[in-house]
């Protein structure tokens, strides 16, 4: 029993190091700002996941503690990773990218990075 | 065992602190830069964990909460800036 402990802290520490170590190379090798947007959300989500799945087990089984802290963390990272991604597209596109070349969004708003923001309603 | 995995996924982390520093020092656009710096935060979170538990203490997850938290809002307002030239409008 204990080797397995071992084994299991070991292997989610491993498998989270790589995608770390994949995530930060995606974003020296990759070409493009928008192609480099997609390799840190693997460090992210499995990097980060991975390190705290290992030290709850870690805590669990070794220390005979639980701990919820670590969920926290993961809820949190998870809940923004897709904010600044957006954030950083928005910002990206901004600067770099003309209306012109973005198609048409078919409603009767345009971009929200080009256009103003509509008049809010009037309150009663 | 336990402990050359650490040693092992430190590294890793390390090497990627590098690669990060690299993006941010040669980026050719801002959002690049922010994309790094966004990257190193989950790196030194993903650190700071890591450093627990070679310590054995639960003392580290509120620091990789709090720098968690800082590095969300940071990146939140450098964007913010680059697209309207305010943060708090």
């Amino acid at each position: 029993m204990e080797i397995l402990t071992e084994v299991a802290i070991s292997a989610f520490l491993v498998i989270s190091g790589v995608f770390g170590l994949v995530g930060s190379f995606g974003l020296v090798k990759l070409k493009d700002t928008m192609q480099r947007l997609h390799a840190p959300t693997k460090a992210t989500t499995l990097g980060v996941g991975g390190v705290l799945i290992a030290s709850m087990l870690y805590f669990l089984l070794v220390k005979d503690k639980l701990s919820f802290h670590e969920l926290l963390i993961t809820l949190f990272l998870f809940l923004t990773a897709p904010i600044t991604a957006n954030f950083i597209a928005k910002a990206y596109m901004s600067a770099n990218i003309r209306e012109a070349d973005v198609p048409t969004t078919q409603g009767e708003k345009g971009w929200a990075i080009y256009d103003d923001p509509p008049e809010p309603a009037e309150q009663d | 065992m336990i402990y050359m995995a650490l040693y092992f996924a430190i590294g890793c982390y390390g090497i990627g602190l590098v690669f990060n520093l690299w993006r941010i020092a040669r980026g050719p656009d801002a959002a690049d830069r922010i994309l790094g710096l966004d990257t190193m935060v989950i790196n030194v979170i993903a650190l700071l964990i890591l450093f627990g538990i070679l310590k054995g203490t639960a003392m580290y997850y509120e620091a990789a909460m709090l720098v968690a938290m800082v590095g969300f809002v940071s990146t939140v307002a450098y964007c913010r800036f680059l697209l309207r030239g305010d943060i708090i409008e």
